[in-house]
């Protein structure tokens, strides 16, 4: 996967999530914003206003810019862990449903 | 070079009185409190609200919808000066309703005052289907509402700051983090003495300090008999539309969040948030549009209304100091228009002064002290 960022523990014992439906191995226990960049992700959402791309920007819980879904609540990547089974949904921006 | 005019409160309503009186070429200095100061500027709804203001005073309900009238040209010039878009919305707004009864006794409310108005009161009665086509994502649970056609919204804070700094570009000096804490006359004019032992002079003087009236009032021959009303809001995380028109309760701001509110408390100079209150506002605002279950709450405060004994604007002459006038209102956002077009003319006394007898303090000669 081609990405900027190196993964700290790429021994960590690896478990399956799903991003927007698809299968992804994630680091159990990671920082979910940390381990998607690692994975290559890098537009997170869409705002739900302008539709423009956005992703983690401070990584602290300051921003705002990392939100996904997950279990169809808005959550901060940057403050969520990595468990086997989340299923993370990237918002769409204002066409959504 | 003194000032024709000294404003002594730099919230909605003393810059937006000041704005006007710039724009007739008065010379003005603005005294803004410091932000320990109850601000009620920073933390009210936005609404622009013709709905429900002066049900026992049509002569207030004019005076709001002249108001509400006057908004788009004024929004526009202060935005075109400034650069700022303000986010006026006036395509109407609701009063929805989660019983019948209560719903039917509003209507009955307006249907009284519309007829006192001459007919000028556009409002119509939705059942919960009618509505449903206009707000697809209203609950089940809500019978219905009042849509008014003249009420609206606005942003609240980019209203502030565009006024703001208008009132700095069009030559206003502006003083601020001070408060004023004695008013005499030396000469013809008036002399503000600051609690930073500064002073400031002027030919005449607005009192338009919201709460801290209520202080600095008798100083200058008013009653000035103003009280807080403490309101909490509740804002979700930005979300795309889900809201079309604002109602009282709750409305979808410009940048994408939705804001909720309505609630009223006695309870002094504490402008706390209490779980109570915002659990019960986030649970009237889940059964009127059941989407918002899922929506994050990102930020929840209180703010302060200026509220006088009967509700109403208070606009008065000082008795005892001619050249001082008091003006102080709940609704600074929605009487803005007014106060930027209408009120110097009040101040000024020209030919085209607004009739505001209604507005003066001798309505509560026999109100218990």
């Amino acid at each position: 996967m081609n990405t900027a960022f190196l993964e700290l523990q790429p021994e960590a014992k690896r478990v399956t999530v799903t991003l927007d439906g698809a299968p992804l191995t994630l680091p159990e226990g990671a920082n979910l914003a940390a381990a998607l960049l690692a994975a290559g992700v890098s537009v997170f959402r869409a705002t739900p206003v302008s539709g423009a791309p956005r992703g983690p920007f401070c990584m602290m819980g300051s921003c705002f810019d990392c939100l996904v879904e997950i279990d169809g609540i808005t959550r901060q990547a940057c403050l969520s862990e990595v468990e086997a089974g989340l299923a993370v949904v990237r918002p769409r921006g204002p066409c959504r449903g | 070079m003194q000032a024709e005019y000294a404003v002594i409160g730099g919230g909605v309503v003393g810059l937006s009185v000041a704005w006007g009186l710039l724009t007739r070429g008065r010379r003005v200095v603005v005294i803004d409190g410091g932000d320990g100061d109850y601000r009620a500027s920073r933390g009210n709804f936005g609404l622009v609200w013709v709905q429900s203001k002066g049900l026992t005073e049509p002569r207030y309900a004019r005076w709001t919808q002249r108001s509400a009238a006057a908004w788009a040209d004024f929004a526009t010039e202060l935005g075109e000066a400034t650069g700022d878009d303000l986010a006026l919305r006036q395509e109407g707004g609701y009063d929805l309703h989660l019983d019948e009864a209560a719903l039917e006794a509003k209507r009955r409310a307006y249907t009284r005052l519309q007829e006192q108005l001459g007919g000028d009161y556009p409002f119509e009665v939705l059942g919960h289907n009618a509505l449903r086509r206009e707000e697809p994502e209203i609950g089940p649970r809500v019978v219905g509402g009042i849509l008014h056609r003249q009420d609206g919204h606005v942003n609240p804070l980019k209203l502030l700051r565009a006024l703001a700094a208008d009132v700095r570009r069009r030559g206003a000096e502006v003083v601020n983090g001070e408060t004023v804490t004695m008013v005499d006359r030396p000469a013809a004019g008036f002399r503000l003495t600051l609690a930073s032992g500064g002073q400031v002079e002027a030919d005449r003087v607005v009192l338009a300090a919201g709460l801290g009236a209520a202080a600095l009032g008798p100083e200058l021959g008013f009653r000035a008999p103003l009280r807080p009303q403490r309101g909490q809001v509740l804002i979700t995380e930005k979300l795309p539309k889900l809201i079309n028109r604002p109602s009282g309760l709750i409305r979808q701001v410009d940048e994408g969040g939705v804001q909720l509110g309505d609630s009223k408390e006695e309870v002094g100079f504490d402008d706390r948030t209490t779980l109570t209150t915002t659990a019960a506002i986030a649970a009237n605002a889940v059964a009127t549009y059941p989407r918002l279950a899922q929506a994050q709450v990102v930020r929840a405060w209180a703010s302060l209304r200026v509220m006088s004994p009967d509700g109403l604007p208070i606009y008065q002459r000082s008795p005892t100091l001619p050249g001082a006038c008091l003006v102080t209102c709940h609704s600074g956002v929605t009487l803005a228009a007014a106060h930027a077009r209408f009120l110097p003319d009040w101040l000024e006394e020209t030919a085209a002064s607004p009739d505001l007898e209604a507005f003066g303090e001798h309505r509560f000669s026999r109100a218990p002290a």
